[in-house]
């Protein structure tokens, strides 16, 4: 069973979110979808600096079997990108909650949590999908 | 309801991920594709190919019959039993209906191993054609096949199947060998496969199926899904029917005119007049390997810019073996060298490059 830690908040399209202190956010992909999507070969980050809206495609992550297209949880600024992972993109499959994440976006609208889901209506998303 | 092989439980055993393939239910992977590729470049993997579609072919007019119906001409099996044959069997335009191989059998019948996906055209096909000859088609659904593949996979079989392999142990690449089991029940082993690898493709009656599949597994034979199944065979550089070839393609523009008999030129074959009409004018398409210079993955039907004009990938994936995106592409017949393919509306550098990419788990093509 995929894992989801109660710490972090998630998108419908199986972003993670992790909200900092500091006013930013990380984001990364659920360990359902990383264990969906297979083996990562490919990951293209978006540029530092970026303007995001909730919503957007902002990056893609490839496995061997297929591309899949990642939305920008929330609206914000890319204010880092995990530069690991164009050489390790697999990090992604090994360990999607912390080394995998993909950017980070510094907010421009706190409001916008409150859209996210918590990890158990998350769980309740996957476990649904799997019927 | 997707149909199921009779590996179905073996592969529910060893924890595979299903998914639907041409109406049946297949395992994708059984957990790391990547791992599974590998597997089958470096030691022995087995796939469960029990989807495919075997048919006999017999009568005494067979060889006349398989003459007319496919590219390659079947008199360059005849009189060795066993010998096989890839061929395309063409509409009249030329074009692709399936891929195939084909061989002669000990009963001077053949033996033909058709697309599961292409099954009901095929049949259709093939029973329309084999009205005007005296032929008799059966369909063998009571064979499953088993292919087991990579540098290992031939002396882990051997270990695996005991002396039932014996008479299969000295065959030559693209032979095969029917014999028995200790059951006494037929065994088929050809030297064939789809991966670029040394190893056998086998066809045994469903019931012996699993405990042959269980014997390859105490043997050290890692079962492969068909993920893996694919970038073996584009790194192989053997195309996938339906996605680098179809009924709109003639082989001549999907890299296959090597499996087109032209000679004798007497031979009338269904599409003949049509390959002769685009061999006069020359193909305006080929088929070519792409390399992608950077980071990056090509997938199907991407846009490929050439200096000749615009292309298009036909199958794309990550390389395993070569840790870089290659593909297939249709481009125009003079193109060559560098090229850009479109990735989600950017140009990404590539070269068009001679493939097979990797035989026999060595890369073919410098990086």
């Amino acid at each position: 069973m995929s894992n989801t830690p109660s710490e972090l908040k998630y998108t419908k399209s199986h972003e993670w979110v992790r909200i900092e202190g500091d006013g930013t956010a990380t984001v990364g992909i659920s360990d359902h979808a990383q264990a969906l999507l297979g083996d990562m070969v490919f990951v293209e980050l978006p540029e530092l600096g970026s303007a995001l809206e909730a919503g957007e495609e902002c990056a893609v992550v490839e496995s061997v079997k297929a591309a899949s297209d990642v939305y920008a949880p929330l609206t914000g600024e890319v204010v880092a990108a995990n530069e690991l992972l164009e050489d390790a993109p697999e990090t992604v499959n090994t360990d999607a909650y912390n080394d995998g994440w993909l950017f980070r976006i510094k907010l421009e609208d706190e409001t916008e949590l409150k859209e996210l889901l918590d990890a158990e209506a998350y769980a309740e998303l996957v476990a649904e999908e799997d019927h | 309801m997707p149909q199921q092989t009779p590996l179905y439980q073996q592969h529910l055993a060893a924890k595979a991920k299903m998914v639907d393939f041409a109406g049946w239910e297949m395992p994708v992977h059984y957990g790391s594709q990547l791992e599974e590729h590998h597997q089958v470049r470096r030691d022995a993997g087995m796939f469960d190919v029990s989807h495919m579609v075997v048919l006999d072919l017999a009568g005494p007019t067979v060889t006349d019959f398989l003459r007319h119906l496919l590219a390659n001409d079947v008199a360059r099996l005849n009189p060795t039993p066993g010998r096989a044959l890839y061929s395309c069997m063409l509409n009249e335009r030329g074009g692709v209906i399936d891929d195939l191989i084909i061989y002669f059998m000990n009963d001077n019948g053949y033996r033909m191993v058709v697309n599961a996906a292409t099954r009901d055209k095929d049949l259709a096909w093939i029973t329309q054609q084999a009205a005007a000859f005296e032929v008799s088609i059966r369909e063998r659904d009571d064979l499953a096949m088993i292919a087991v593949q990579g540098p290992n996979a031939r002396d882990k079989t051997a270990k695996a199947l005991g002396e039932a392999m014996t008479p299969a142990m000295t065959l030559e690449p693209f032979f095969a060998v029917e014999s028995a089991m200790m059951c006494g029940d037929e065994l088929f082993v050809a030297r064939t496969g789809y991966t670029g690898e040394d190893g056998f493709e086998i066809m045994l009656p469903a019931a012996q199926a699993g405990n042959a599949w269980k014997a390859l597994l105490a043997a050290d034979v890692a079962p492969i899904g068909l993920g893996a199944r694919d970038t073996l065979r584009l790194e192989a550089g053997m195309n996938l029917y339906g996605q680098d070839m179809d009924e709109d393609t003639s082989p001549l523009e999907a890299g296959l005119t090597w499996s087109v008999a032209f000679e004798p030129a007497g031979r009338d074959f269904i599409g003949r007049a049509a390959l002769d009409a685009q061999r006069e004018t020359s193909p305006a398409r080929k088929l070519v390997g792409l390399v992608l210079n950077g980071r990056g993955v090509l997938r199907a039907q991407q846009k490929v810019l050439t200096s000749a004009g615009e292309g298009e990938t036909t199958s794309g994936s990550f390389s395993p073996t070569l840790g870089q995106a290659i593909a297939l592409a249709r481009v125009p017949a003079d193109a060559s060298g560098a090229c850009e393919v479109e990735i989600r509306s950017k140009r990404l550098p590539a070269r068009i490059v001679k493939y097979p990419f990797v035989r026999h788990g060595q890369p073919c093509i410098a990086l």
